[in-house]
This record gives structure tokens, sequence and C-alpha cells, in this order.
């Protein structure tokens, strides 16, 4: 055993000098460091949605009761001693008044330490540019909502009556995190200090109010916490952890990280097509010292086992170094996304050194290890005839076994079995039909030779003559040309896609409440106030309480999402024609259909999430009265358009009985929004939702993952050029000895080189075209199912295919062979 | 003591136009220390026949005794145990490893026995064919004759009772050969190592204590 560990260390390191190991060394590193960046940086991001998530409850954990919690002194100590940070709050509803107005509020009573996530935003007058700030009103202060304010008409700086108390208005209160994205926290909020509370004398002996504390700390001892409170907590204590981020923030995170793992799957892709062709190349290099080991003496499990070995020695020599590249890559990604992400670097998890030398000996075995298997057959008698040439390699079989662990490996990465599915099918089929078109290019060839001058003779007679390698050549020059090709349509023509599908003047108001009566005037309001004319949705409230008449509590759900959307009141509309941002997968719509029976439309979460079927009835609650519609369409939506969209869209006259109001979004720069005094004072029903933040948020993700995809990309773009590097070596050694033989006979130097351009110009134009054509394809695959944006054709991808199969593809070919032509005929011959 | 005996060995191979006989009914036996020469013409299948001596390719029909042991018993892993304790080989390509260094061609069988001593017999073995101070030069780095000498290093280091050699000067001007010639011979009256040459080259082969001549497989 130390025999072959020796011999197989030896091996390695003189295979290691000699760079016969090189591109398979190179292809490996990189498909490792885009593993390894993209999986640090994922996780990060999966953090950044926990954040975001949290945020809406202002902390990370939050127990709630409609008692004073008797053991909050406890939970909170505990919690303490391990580090996590608390606050308490208190809300109840009551009446302000300030001289002979009165309004009724939402009263939070908080601890200078609320909240533990996100900010406060306040402003000096209602509606004026707010600014953020650390903690609450000081005592004897409070943060009133601007609808209040402007209601009950008091000025900052004025007081207002809560309770036995007079309080002094320091601030209008613009944001705070807990207010609830879902448009039904509809009372306006009044912030207090929490030791003003008292002194109000509001809250007695059965008061009805909700008494919380908040949580927040690192995520691994908020696990330990969290286990320990849930067994402690009394009865009637609710506590409640991550909740859904609200549904344009998970729109936005979701398509970056499709963008990054699109990059790493490509990366993946790539290095694997140029770790077969290397190590294919690596094995037929082998036959001879394959058979001189038989000759003096070694077994075939000697062989096999030195083989083996080395490729080990090579997964685990690649994965560090990929995985080092990786890791500080990452830190320069995330130091891109610093901005967007306010949660702590996590401590370096070794996770990714695992996952990556799992992967490099999956990949290396799967794709090295099939060809350098048949060394151990090769024929020891081959040293004296090479007629005597070794079994052939067989490649069906272990590729397609390759192909699955590839398969899983892809899967592992991205959670998205229709989109690593649909990438592996995707590769294979380009693949193939490269085959083909490379085969018939062989045939052309030989036909069209005769009629050329005598370099391109020659270089013609080369494609048609390595007639397998010449097809095997336009398949990796194709591939690694398609995969440039889509990397230019997506960075360039789907980036900027997704960035303009964010405009400057995106909505960052949402106005609700309105009621029908009141749509019109408040539409000249808006327009005589230089706002866009808006459009206006109907919006009512209710709630799924069976499917196929059986009731959703006797109905298994499966997720958390769906428990939430049975749980909880929905916003439901209706509509004539299908909503713009809306794109259907499943079923029809109504449009010129005229039914008696009602029918309802869902959106992809909603139908995934509640495993609804086309056709299903669906039974809703709407203050009290109940409807069944007929599912008759799914609908997947745009929801970081930032305009009004639905889970539930209902055929027109479906919800004329009920008594619904409208809602619209408008977008309101620093100046307009001050007409939002005058709104809330005319149209006292309506409330304004302030989504700026939110929309800056996003438009933050949407930048700054940009640029880390873009960096990321550069992984895979290395990837291509390995690719076409592996395919212009794999030739390599038989140009060698063919251009020192026609040296020998006489032909010039300029002869050769432009003979072996003429070759690679061919196939790399063959190869261009078809490229061009995938990467069409992808770019409209890519744009329509996976990112849901618009598709546009980009004429320039042909050219750019032509011109780089013709130009990177001929000159790296050329180049590659200058290198042999420096060397004496002679030598090369003499090597033979 | 005989070291070979071939029993009615036969080698056929298929071809298009059908089974093609390389090796026809050949019997003889070899003894230690003693160099037989395998003549004839081109294709006349004495390479076959070395490699069915060598255990590096099984016969048709008939038997090849090796030092008391019938290779057919064997598989190919038992018959590459047999050639890593007996059998040494130079090849008319020489067949040294263009990535490995002359020493490191000389250290390749000491490695796979597992030598503790193999640096210092192939440095031995290259200072026995003149080649010390060339020992870290790549196969490129060396001349045909000296690249042959590497190969000659690396067949005796371990000692061999057999050495095989396919046309040894083929690839060499005629100086060159008879150095290297001299060299093989050397080796086999020193160690009593058993010769096997193919040869085209009559003169040499009447070097040899006995000459097998071969015509269309066929033993003269």
């Amino acid at each position: 055993m130390m025999i072959t560990l020796r011999f197989t260390w030896r091996s390695f390191l003189r295979d290691v000098r000699s760079g016969e190991l090189s591109i398979l060394f190179i292809a490996l590193v990189t498909a490792l460091a885009a593993l390894s960046s993209v999986g640090f940086l994922t996780s990060r991001m999966e953090r950044l949605i926990q954040e975001q998530a949290n945020v809406v409850l202002a902390a990370d954990i939050r127990l709630e009761s409609g008692r004073p919690l008797d053991q909050d002194q406890v939970y909170r100590q505990r919690a303490r001693e391990m580090g996590l940070s608390t606050a308490a709050t208190v809300s109840f509803s009551s009446m302000i008044f300030s001289g002979d107005s009165s309004q009724l509020a939402t009263v939070i009573a908080a601890e200078s330490a609320y909240p533990l996530r996100g900010a406060l935003r306040i402003s000096p007058q209602p509606f004026a540019p707010a600014r953020s700030v650390m903690g609450g009103p000081t005592p004897g202060s409070v943060w009133a909502d601007p609808r209040l304010l402007t209601r009950l008409g008091i000025p900052v700086g004025g007081t207002l009556t809560l309770g036995d108390s007079t309080l002094a208005v320091t601030a209008s209160l613009d944001y705070r995190p807990d207010q609830g994205a879902g448009f039904v926290d509809l009372a306006p909020t009044l912030l207090i200090n929490t030791s003003d509370l008292e002194g109000t004398h509001l809250l007695i002996s059965g008061s009805r109010a909700t008494w919380a504390v908040l949580f927040a700390g690192p995520s691994e001892r908020l696990v330990v916490y969290r286990a320990w409170l849930n067994n402690q907590k009394k009865e009637g204590q609710r506590l409640i952890g991550s909740v859904d981020s609200n549904n344009q923030m998970q729109s936005a995170i979701t398509r970056a990280g499709h963008f990054l793992n699109l990059s790493a799957l490509i990366t993946l892709l790539l290095s694997s097509v140029a770790i077969a062709m290397s190590a294919r190349r690596f094995a037929l290099g082998h036959l001879d010292f394959a058979a001189l080991l038989k000759c003096v003496g070694a077994s075939q499990r000697f062989i096999l086992m030195v083989t083996a070995g080395e490729l080990i020695l090579l997964a685990v020599t690649a994965s560090l170094v990929g995985v080092a590249i990786g890791y500080l890559s990452q830190w320069g990604l995330s130091w891109l996304l610093k901005d967007i992400m306010k949660v702590s670097v996590p401590p370096p998890a070794w996770t990714p050194v695992w996952l990556c030398t799992g992967t490099a000996i999956t990949l290396l075995l799967g794709f090295a290890l099939p060809p350098l298997l048949e060394l151990k057959q090769v024929p020891p008698a081959r040293v004296l005839s090479h007629r005597l040439s070794a079994p052939r390699l067989r490649f069906g079989l272990p590729y397609l076994m390759a192909s699955s662990a590839l398969a899983a490996i892809l899967y592992g990465l991205v959670r998205d079995r229709v989109l690593a599915a649909q990438a592996g099918a995707a590769v294979i089929v380009v693949g193939a039909t490269l085959y083909v078109a490379g085969r018939a290019l062989v045939k052309v060839t030989k036909g069209i030779r005769g009629a050329a001058g005598v370099s391109w003779r020659y270089g013609l007679a080369n494609v048609a003559r390595r007639g397998h390698e010449s097809a095997i050549q336009v398949v990796a020059f194709g591939l690694g040309l398609t995969v440039l090709l889509v990397l230019i349509v997506v960075r360039q023509d789907l980036m900027s896609e997704w960035q303009h599908s964010l405009p400057s003047a995106a909505p960052n108001h949402f106005l609700i409440n309105i009621p029908p009566a009141q749509v019109s005037t408040l539409n000249q309001f808006l327009v005589a106030r230089g706002v866009a004319p808006p459009t206006f949705a109907p919006w009512v409230r209710g709630r799924l309480t069976a499917v196929n008449g059986q009731r959703m509590s006797d109905r298994k759900v499966a997720t958390e999402r769906g428990q939430r959307f049975t749980d909880r009141e929905q916003n439901l509309s209706w509509s004539k024609d299908l909503p713009p941002d809306n794109q259907l997968t499943s079923g029809s719509w109504w449009s010129g259909v005229t039914s008696n029976q009602a029918l309802v439309s869902v959106a992809s979460e909603f139908q995934e999430s509640l495993n609804l079927k086309l056709g299903d009835q669906l039974t809703f609650d709407i203050a009290g009265e109940s409807l069944v519609a007929k599912l008759t369409s799914v609908r997947k939506v745009r929801w970081d358009g930032f305009r009004p969209n639905f889970f539930l869209v209902f055929s027109p006259g479906t919800l004329d009985a009920s008594t619904g109001t409208f809602m619209t979004s408008i977008y309101l720069d620093s100046h307009q929004r001050l007409m939002l005094s005058d709104l809330v004072r005319l149209f006292p029903s309506v409330t304004v939702f302030d989504v700026q933040q939110l929309l800056q948020q996003v438009k933050d993700i949407v930048d700054r993952a940009s640029e880390a995809v873009q960096s990321v990309f550069v992984f895979a773009l290395l990837a291509g050029v390995v690719v076409l590097f592996a395919a212009i070596q794999a030739t390599r050694y038989e140009r060698r000895f063919e251009s020192a033989l026609l040296r020998t006979l006489g032909a010039s130097k300029r002869l050769v080189l432009t003979g072996v351009a003429v070759e690679f110009a061919a196939i790399g134009v063959l190869a261009g075209v078809l490229a061009a054509s995938a990467a069409s394809l992808a770019g409209w695959w890519l744009s329509v199912y996976l990112f849901n944006l618009p598709y546009r054709f980009d004429g320039a991808v042909w050219i750019i295919g032509v011109v780089s199969g013709l130009v990177l593809v001929g000159t790296a070919g050329t180049l590659a062979t200058w290198s042999v032509l420096g060397a004496p005929p002679a030598m090369i011959l003499r090597e033979g | 003591m005989q070291v070979i005996e071939s029993r009615h060995i036969t080698k056929q191979v298929s071809s298009p136009e059908g089974p093609l006989t390389i090796v026809n009914d050949v019997s003889f036996s070899m003894m230690r220390g003693e160099a037989v020469a395998i003549v004839g013409p081109s294709g006349a299948g004495k390479s076959t026949l070395l490699a069915l001596l060598a255990g590096l390719d099984v016969p048709t029909a008939g038997s090849v005794w090796f030092m008391g042991q019938d290779l057919s018993t064997l598989d190919e892993d038992g018959r590459a145990a047999l050639r890593a304790q007996h059998v040494g080989f130079v090849f008319q390509s020489f067949h040294l490893l263009p990535s490995l260094t002359a020493i490191e061609n000389v250290l390749l069988p000491l490695e796979l026995a597992g030598d503790r001593n193999a640096r210092t017999l192939a440095q031995e073995a290259l200072k026995e064919v003149g080649l010390y101070e060339r020992m870290s030069h790549y196969p490129r780095q060396l001349s045909g004759g000296e690249q042959q000498r590497v190969a000659l290093a690396r067949a005796f280091v371990c000692k061999p009772d057999v050495l095989f050699a396919d046309e040894p000067t083929g690839n060499l001007d005629t100086v060159t050969g008879a150095r290297i010639i001299e060299l093989l011979f050397a080796f086999n009256r020193s160690a009593q190592t058993t010769l096997v040459l193919v040869t085209h080259d009559r003169e040499l082969a009447s070097r040899c204590h006995r000459v097998l001549e071969l015509d269309a497989g066929r033993l003269l």
C-alpha cells in the first residue's frame, strides 16, 4: 500500500510538473471558485431575506399576549444572559384628543430600545422628507402618524391628550418597521414612551391590549432561546418567528438569486465540459504510460489505484485553491452588497470546503475517471506495436452516470429541480446539435477542399480527416461560445431590463380604502396636482374557507405560507382584463366569456402553497357572506413592479354584492408629497401607505445584485475560455507532429499556419453560428420563464457569435499552434 | 536451467479478410545466460513472438513456460507480477516517458517493486551506462543513443533473469548502435541474464549463441 501511495504521490508531482494536469486543474479550480463564492454569497442573501422578514416584526422573534406577561422579566433576563437584546411594547386602541377634535388611534408604548430590527423614520412636519432615527420618543413626548396630526390639526411642537396625560408631539412618525405591509393596520399610530403609559391611566385590569416582548440577536443563539421560550411560555402567549418578507422584496431577492445561481450553474456545466475534454486527452496521453507500467510489472489494480489516487490528490488541491479564491472573491462581493446586507458578517463556515471537495471528487470521478479507467485495459504489448491500440475508450455509460452526478450537484446548488433539469437538457440538446452539425461540416469540407489552394486544402483536409475530433471541437467551441453569448444576453439585456422594470418614477405610495363614490374626485384631485392618472383597482377583503366543499381547517396545508394564506384575510379584486405585471401560467383568462358562475384567478404562490388545481371550487367568506368561485387560471405576478396586485382576482360582477373599496398606487416626489395633508383631510377614509423605503430597498437589491452577478460572471467567462483552451489542446500533440512533418517536407511556417487558421476558422464560424442560435433561444427562455421579463430580440448576438467564433477560435487555435512551430522539426519527429 | 519454453504456440488475429496467423506452431526453449536472436523479414512475426514469450500477449494455441511457470494459467496481473520479478525490456523506440527525467525513468520499475534503495540503484545504473551527469535531463534533451542507454539502465536496474530487446539499434546510427550492443552483451555476460534479441541485423544476430529464424510466422 505504501508503495502505491508513494508512487501515486510521485506520479502526481511529475504530472503537475510536466503540465499534464494543468487544464484539468484550472477547470476544477474555476468551477470550485465559482461554486464556493456563490455558495457563500447565497447563504448571506438568505440571511438578508431573513433579516428583511424580521424587520416586519421589528425583531427576530416576538412573544405577545392579550394579558400582561407576568413572566416577562424572567424571559428577558434569560435572553440578556444569552447575549440577546430585548424590548417590551404595549399596544392598544384609544381616542386621542386635541381641543374639540378626537380621533381613534393605535397607541404603541415602547421602550427606548424599540425597534430591534429596522428603524423608525420621522419628519419635522406631516409628509415632509423623513429621516431614520435610532430608538423611539423620550418620556413626555410622542411621535404621531401624519394622518393623525392632519386630522386633529396638531402641528409638530403642539400637544395632544391621551387618557389623563398631555403629551408633546415632537415629530411626525413617517414609518415604523412593524406597521404591516398587508395594508390592514388601518388606524393611525401614536408612539409613546413606556414610562408615560402609567400616567395615562388607560390600562386597567381587563383592558384590551397586546403586550409584547421583542428579542433579537445572532441566529444560532436565537434558535436555542426560541426552543427554551417555547417550553416556558404560558397559555395565551403567542411566539411569532420569521414571517414572509413582503412580496416585492421576496420577488427581487429571488430574481437576484436566480441570476447568481444561473452563473454558477453555467460555470459548473462549462467546467465539466473542460474537465471531460482534458481528462480524455490526459487518458490518451497516458496510454503508453499504462502499457509501459504493465510491461515492467504493474498490476491492473495498481494502475487503477494510482490513477484514482492522482485524481483525488488533484481534487483536494483544486478544492483548497478554489475555495480560497471563492472565499476571497466572496468578501469582495459582500463588500459590494454591504449597503443592503445590514447584518454582521457570519463567521467563516467550513461547509463550503466539504461541499467543494465533494463536488471536485464527483466531477473528477464522473468525467475524468471513466476514460482513465480504460487505461487498465491497455494491452501491454502496445509497447511493441502501436497497432495494438487501446480498447476504445467508452464514454456512453460512464458519462451518463457522471451527468447524473452533475445533475445532483446542480440541484444541490440551485435547489430548483426544473431549472437544473432544463439547464442540463439544454446543454445535452445543444451539444448533440453541435455534434451533428460538426459531422456535417466534415462532410462538406471533404467535397470542397479540392477547389482550394494548398494551405486551404491542408486546413480543410484536417477538418475532414480528424472527423470525430473536429466534431468534438465544434461541440466544445460551440458550448463555450453559447455560454459566452448567453452571458452577454443575460448581462446586458436581461439585467438592464430588470433595472428598467423599476423606473425612477415607480409608484412609491399606495392609497387604499377609497370609497367607490370618491374614485373620480380623487382622480381629479391627483391629476390637478400633477400626478400621472393612476389605475384604480377594486379591493375587498375576504378569507378562503373551503376548497371543493372541504373546510380549510380539515385540509392539510404543508407550508407555513399556505397556513398564513388560510389563517388571514386576503385582498381580493376583480378585473375584466389580465392586469399588467401578470402572466398566465395555466388555464385561461375570462376575456369575452360570460358566465353566470363566479370565476377566480390565483397567483402561483397561492396555488402552490395550497396545492390548488384548475377547476377547484373555492369558497370565500367576504364580510360574513359566502361566495363560491371556480378556479380558472393561475398567474405569475411581478410583485416588484409596485403596482396594485392581488393573489386573488375575480371575474367582473362577482364581487358586486360585496361592499368594497378601491386602491391605487402613485408616484409622488418630495414636493408633491406635501399635498398628502390636503388629501387625508379631503378624503378622510383614504389611508396612505408610503412604500418609498421599501422601493428604495428593492432598488438597492437590484443594483447591488447586478454588480455581484457581473462579478460571478467572471468565473463563467473564465470557464468558457478554459473550454476553448481544452478543445485546442485536444489535438495539440497530433498537430505538433504534422506541422513538423510538413515543414520537413518543405512547407513554410506561413503555409502551415494558414492551414491551421483555416481549420480553426471553419470550426469557429460553424460553432459561432450555432452558438448564436442557441444563445438566442436560451435568452428567450430565460427572460420569459425564469426571470419573467419581456424578451427583446438582439441581433448583435449573431454578429458577435460569428465574429467571435471566427476570431476567437481562429486566433486562439493558431496561436496555440504557433508555439509548436517554434520547436525544431527534427526534435518533434524524434519524439514521435 | 531452462528459462523459457515455447510449446507449439500459435497467434491468430482477426482481419477484414478473415483470421490471420502471425505466429504458427512455434516450439523452442532457452537456457539461463543464453543469448538468442530472433531474425526474419518485416512482418515475419518477430515482435509478436517476443510479446508472447514475455507474457505481454497470450497465444491463441499452445503454451509458454516462463521460469517453470505456465503463463496460460496466469491472468494479466499474474503475468505482470512475473515480469516485475524476472524481466527487463529494451525497445526500438526507447519508450521513455517524456514527462519523466532520465533518473525518474530508471526509477520506475524500482518504485513499482517498492525498493528502498531505489535512488541509489538508479544512480548506479545510470553511471554504468555513462549518463550519471545527465540524470536530470528529460528525454527530449537527450540524443537517440542516450535515450536508449537510459532505457538499458531501466531494463537492468532490477537485475532481471531475462532481457527482451526488440530491435534495440533500429533507430540508431551504426556507431551508437554498436555501443548499445556492447552494453547489452556485457550485461548478458556479467549477470548471466538470458538475452532475447529481435533484430534484422544478421551480423548482430551472429554474435548470439543461437539464432531462431522466422518467416511468415513459422520457425525455419
